[in-house]
Formats: C-alpha cells, structure tokens, sequence
C-alpha cells in the first residue's frame, strides 16, 4: 500500500513536470528583457521553496524528537534535511547559471546567496555529525538539539537578510509583499513546479526514511550478535 | 525486594534501548531500604547502564525508576544519592580540600568545612589537604573519590565496580565506610566482579542475563564460600 | 534563584580550575596575538581608511578563533577523570551545569579580547574608538554571551565525538552567523569613532534577540544534551 502510494504520488510529479515542460518551453514566450534564459526561474523559485518546506519539517521534527523521544522523528528529521540539502543544491546551480548569463558573474556575495551557503553548510554539518555517532538513540538526542539550533539560527539570518541592500530580484508571487508584477500564466506555472517538486521531495523522503529505519534495524541485529 | 512497604529503590518495567537495540529489557524489582545488593552479569549484560539509569545519568525508554520516593532525575532524589562511577571524578588542578568543597557546595551539604575535615581525615587525606590532587599517588585519589561520594551522607549508595580500581588500602577503607553506612541504615547498589569483597557486604543479589532479570533475591549462604554458585545455577540459562 | 546559585558554583570551579592552569587562556591569547601580527599583512598598515572600515570583521574573526580554542576546553576538562557524570549525577540542574559553564568561558573570552581592542588599536594606529570604548565593550559583551552560551551547549555535545576539535568549530560558527554579523556591524561603527545611526540599532536589536532566544533554547535543551 505505501510503496504503491509512493509510485503513484512519483509517477503524478512525472506528469506534472513533463506537462510543465512543454507549457514553459513552447507555451509561454520568452521574457522581454532576460529572453530564454528566465525559463530556469520556473526551476529555481519552486527547488527554493521546496528546500524551506524540507527545513521546517526537520526543524519541526528535531524539536519533536527533544520532546517525544521517538526515534520516527528524529528519522524524519535526517531524512528532511537530506533532502533539502539536495534542493539547496538545485537552487544554487539553477542560480548560478542564472546569475552568470544576466549578471555576468557565477557567484556574488549578495546576502542572500550568502544565506543559502550558510544554510548548506550548516546541514552539511548536521549530517556530517550524524556520522560520528554510532549509538542510534545519542545521536538522535544530539541531532535533535542540533537541529533545533540550525533551524532558529537559519530563521534569523533569513530575517537579517533582509536589512541588508540585496542584489537578488525581489519576490515574485502575488502572495508576498512587494510581488505580484508576473503573470498570472508564469506564476501558475511556478506553482505547478512547486507542486511536482514537492511532491518528488516527499517520495524521496518516504524513501529515505525506510532506508534509516533498517539500517537502524541492522545497526540493532549487529550489537546484538556482538553480545551472544 | 524484602519489605515491599517502602523499597528505598523501585524500578517499575524498566526498558533501555539503544537505538533499536534492548539494552534492559522490563526490568522489575525493588530494594528495601538499608539492604545492600549486589548487581551481577557479563559484561555487556546491562548491569552499568541500570546504574546509570539510577544515577541519573540517562533516562529510561520506559519504564520509572523512584528512588527514596522520588524521580530519578529529581532534585530530592540526586541530593540523597552517592555515586562511585567508572572515573575518579574529582579535579586534578584542585587541592583535596578544595575538591570535596565543589561538592559539599553543590550538595547543599550543611556545616560544610566540617564535614569537609571529617572526611579528608577519615581518608587519611587531611595532612595532605592543601595540594593540588595532580601530586597525589593513585591510591591517594581513589581514597579521595570515596570521600567525595561519602561527604554529603547519601542515603542510597550507588558502585559501578567500586573494588575493581583500587588498591588494597583502599579497598578496606571502602568495606569499612560500607559497613558503616549499612549499619546506619543506608541502601547500597553495586556492580561488581570482585564476588569475594562483595559478598561479604551484599544482603541480596540481583542477576542480569542480555538485559532481562535472571535472578533476584537473598544473597545465598553459598556464595559467601562458593561465588561462582549463582552465575551456575541461573546464568547461563 | 537556585540556578543562578548552582550556575555560579559551575562557573567558580572553572575559572578556578583555568586560572590555575592558564591552559586555554595561554592559547587564546598566543593564538590572537599572532593573528592580529598576521593582520599587518592584510593591508598595508598605513592605509588606516582601510583599516577602519575592516576593523570590526577582523576583529570578531579574531575572538571567534580564540573563543572556539576556550569553548573546546570547557566540556573536555571535565573528562579526565569522568567529572560530567559526577556533575550530572548531583543535585545541579543541567541547566546550570549549562549556563555555569557558559558563564566560565564568558569570563575567561573576555579576559582574551578585551585586551585585544588597545593591542589592535595601537599595533594600527587606530584611535578613534577611545570616544566610543564604552559602547565597544558594550558589543563585545553581547556577541561574547551569544558565542559562549551555543559553544558551551556545543562543547558539551561534541566532547565525545571523534575528531572534537574539528567538529566544535564546523557547527558553531555557521550557527553564529547573526551574532557575528551585528558584532562585526557595530564594532566597525563603534572603532571608527561614529555613533549608532537608526541603521545600526536594527542590529544592535538583532544581537539582543540572538543572545535571548539561544540563552533559552540552551537552557530548554540542556537536559537533552546533559541526560542520555
């Protein structure tokens, strides 16, 4: 029931993003000043917002864990971040290519690229300190507190970007202050890409959670033959 | 385990995991105040992590753990209890005096530089007292850890393996100050290896076996010439 | 009121203990000195416009090098001869075992850094912040307490790990990115002699929440740090 579950929510994000696809290749004209290059919006904004939702799950989960004890959290938790590691990584490419045809440069310190650099590293590290841990339940304690302070500390520097003079276009969607300036057919366009992508993101993470689940089974079968 | 009435310690369904490994698997039993149990197994058969679990130093999956009428976590319940764990636990950079001061502070522990004296006197300790604990011969510490764990009068004691690091001299100071405790009325936890030493003190013994209670009850008057007795009748079962 | 006292008994023994020893306040200090000498090499030392401006940044990186050298030392004194469970074992709440050990490297960071700023000062002949060193060590008080209280919740978790050293700095600075960034911000106003302008109060703000929000989530999650 659940695998199937997972093939069919896979096989909609297929759909959706094959029929995206053709939509914003041939459908949409290109965009009057950027020209085709804008088309990798439609890929950027939604891996983005994709990676925010995979970050709050993980925080929300780490938090949980703190407070439950019960190691599916602490599994959500890692399972979410990885993900969202994967979808920053999106955003950044997606970004850069961006960034190097309309800016001229790949990279440029502007804050808010900053912040997703932080970001990255920031979970590199959550998972880089999962793996020096062999006890399943510590690590789920210490992952948790240190999930909980990434999350808070992400949250803020995100605020903080703010204040900062930005060279990053504005927000674009009409539910954001200051958006509304796409059209309606662009902006349906990112949702339904949101949609798919966030749909493929919680596939991955189902998948990933049953992985961390044997291995912790695994991890469990193995002491316990080192005990007979 | 001998008057259900009052058990200076209660552990109620107790359960450990490691992640999914069991590490104490519904452990149930009580120790009736003033009666001193020996906590007995392999190695790896649970024994340090129910200790732990007493001393408050992790929390059981499941399961409740009341010691003297409280949580195990409890202010109450860590402020009546002494430890001797696998380490010393006391601070090389400090002078013994200064050593059982931390503690005497940190357990609220009235008259303080009283007690403080008493017991660096009762460890033979108090021409020594003003240096640093670094200068100190290994029996000299050891006899110094004891003290520390004795200076607030617990009422539960808890031993992770209290004979297996020390010296002649201190093992018999340790015997001596258990002995004393015992008559006083204070309840005594330990894990042991050395049966010969424990025995003598022990009122009751507990068996672990990968985490289950194998065995519980009266110390048998067998073991005090035979200590293999329990581990062959039980152990291996 | 009991956690302040249980707090302050932590936090005696350990300076206590360090000043004994001086083991991580020689270390810090050497360590900044030489950093600072190595700042000669950044810029040319008469370009003091430039000096200014970088002032700040230089600095923060400075105490956050020095700070990681105490922070490290801080959980890892008490493992020679297993302390933390006799610690965790006694009537202290590991709240204040948490906050005590906080206050500690607070005291022993301060004692690096606040030499730090006349050294600096003289070294690159700035001297503009004489009218300003009240709000100066104002900044350094608050960026220090955010600093110190994640590294002692860090420091705790990390005390354990393999390769510590390594991991305490990978997770605690991306965390400090906010703190440092306001501490960075408001020095560089405070060392070029300026007063704080609307602008900078939002950071001064941001600092004040950084330090209030991980003060409390330390002291939330200390147990779960502390407690296995």
């Amino acid at each position: 029931m659940r695998d199937k579950l997972l093939y069919a929510a896979g096989a909609a994000a297929t759909v959706i993003l094959i029929a995206n696809l053709h939509k914003i290749l041939l459908g949409i004209p290109d965009e009057m000043d950027q020209g085709a290059i804008y088309r990798i919006l439609y890929f950027h904004v939604p891996s983005w917002f994709t990676c925010f939702a995979a970050f709050f799950v993980a925080g929300l989960a780490s938090v949980m864990y703190s407070v439950k004890r019960d190691l599916r959290y602490d599994v959500l938790a890692v399972s979410a971040v990885e993900v969202g590691v994967a979808f920053t990584l999106v955003g950044l490419a997606t970004g850069s290519i961006w960034a190097r045809i309309i800016w001229g440069i790949w990279w440029t310190w502007d804050p808010r690229l900053t912040w997703a650099l932080i970001t990255c590293v920031l979970y590199a590290g959550y998972l880089m300190m999962r793996q020096m841990i062999d006890d399943a339940s510590a690590r789920a304690r210490f992952a948790a507190v240190l999930g909980t302070f990434s999350f808070a500390s992400v949250a803020i520097t995100y605020k903080a970007i703010d204040w900062w003079r930005t060279q990053h276009p504005g927000p674009v969607l009409p539910i954001r202050a200051g958006g509304g300036k796409m059209d309606p057919e662009m902006w349906h366009a990112i949702l339904w890409n949101w949609t798919a992508f966030m749909l493929l993101a919680s596939v991955m993470v189902a998948v990933r959670i049953s992985q961390e689940t044997r291995l912790r089974e695994v991890e469990a079968l193995r002491r316990r033959a080192h005990a007979i | 385990m001998a008057s259900r009435s009052n058990p200076a310690v209660s552990v109620a369904k107790v359960c450990k995991y490691f992640g999914d490994f069991p590490a104490l698997h519904g452990l149930e039993f009580d120790v009736a105040a003033g009666s001193c149990l020996a906590l007995l197994g392999r190695n790896g058969a649970g024994k340090t992590t129910l200790l732990r679990i007493l001393a408050g130093l992790s929390e059981p999956t499941e399961g409740k753990v009341t010691l003297l009428g409280f949580g195990a976590r409890d202010h109450e319940a860590r402020k009546r209890t002494g430890l001797i764990g696998h380490g010393i636990a006391i601070y090389d950079e400090l002078s013994a005096a200064e050593n059982l001061r931390l503690f005497a502070r940190i357990y609220g522990v009235e008259s303080a530089e009283k007690s403080v004296q008493e017991w660096l006197e009762r460890t033979w300790l108090h021409r020594v007292q003003n240096s640093p604990v670094r200068e100190f011969s290994r029996g000299m510490r050891q006899r110094l850890a004891v003290a520390r764990a004795f200076l607030h009068r617990p009422e539960l004691l808890l031993l992770d393996e209290p004979f297996t690091s020390l010296d002649d001299k201190a093992i018999a100071l340790l015997q001596s100050l258990l002995r004393d405790a015992l008559a006083r009325g204070t309840t005594v936890v330990m894990s042991t290896h050395q049966l010969r030493e424990a025995m003598e003190l022990a009122t009751h013994v507990a068996l672990l076996h990968r985490g289950k209670l194998a065995h519980s009850g009266e110390r048998p008057p067998e073991m005090l010439t035979d200590p293999g007795f329990l581990y062959r009748t039980y152990g291996e079962a | 009121m009991r956690l302040i006292q249980q707090a302050w008994t932590v936090a005696a023994k350990d300076l206590r203990s360090e000043l004994r020893t001086k083991e991580s306040l020689n270390a810090a200090g050497g360590f900044a000195l030489v950093i600072l000498v190595l700042f000669s090499f950044v810029t040319d030392p008469g370009e003091t416009e430039t000096l200014y401006a970088l002032s700040g940044g230089l600095l923060w990186l400075v105490f956050a090098f020095a700070g990681v050298l105490i922070l490290n030392r801080s959980f890892a004194r008490e493992q020679a001869n297993d302390c933390l469970d006799a610690l965790i074992a006694s009537p202290l709440s590991p709240a204040a075992l948490i906050l005590g050990k906080s206050a500690a490297s607070f005291v022993l960071l301060l004692i690096v850094e606040l030499p730090c700023l006349p050294i600096f000062g003289g070294l690159y002949g700035l001297s503009q912040w004489s009218s300003h060193w009240l709000g100066l060590v104002g900044v350094v008080l608050l960026g220090t307490w955010g600093m110190t209280v994640i590294g002692a919740v860090f420091s705790a978790l990390t005390v354990n790990l393999r390769l510590r050293e390594l991991m305490l700095p990978m997770l605690v600075y991306p965390l400090l990115i906010p703190v440092l960034m306001s501490a960075m911000r408001l020095s560089t106003v405070f060392i070029s002699g300026k007063d704080l302008e609307a602008d900078d109060a939002i950071w001064l703000r941001l600092m004040i929440a950084f330090d209030i929000i991980f003060t409390a989530l330390a002291l939330a999650l200390a147990e779960d740090v502390l407690v296995s």
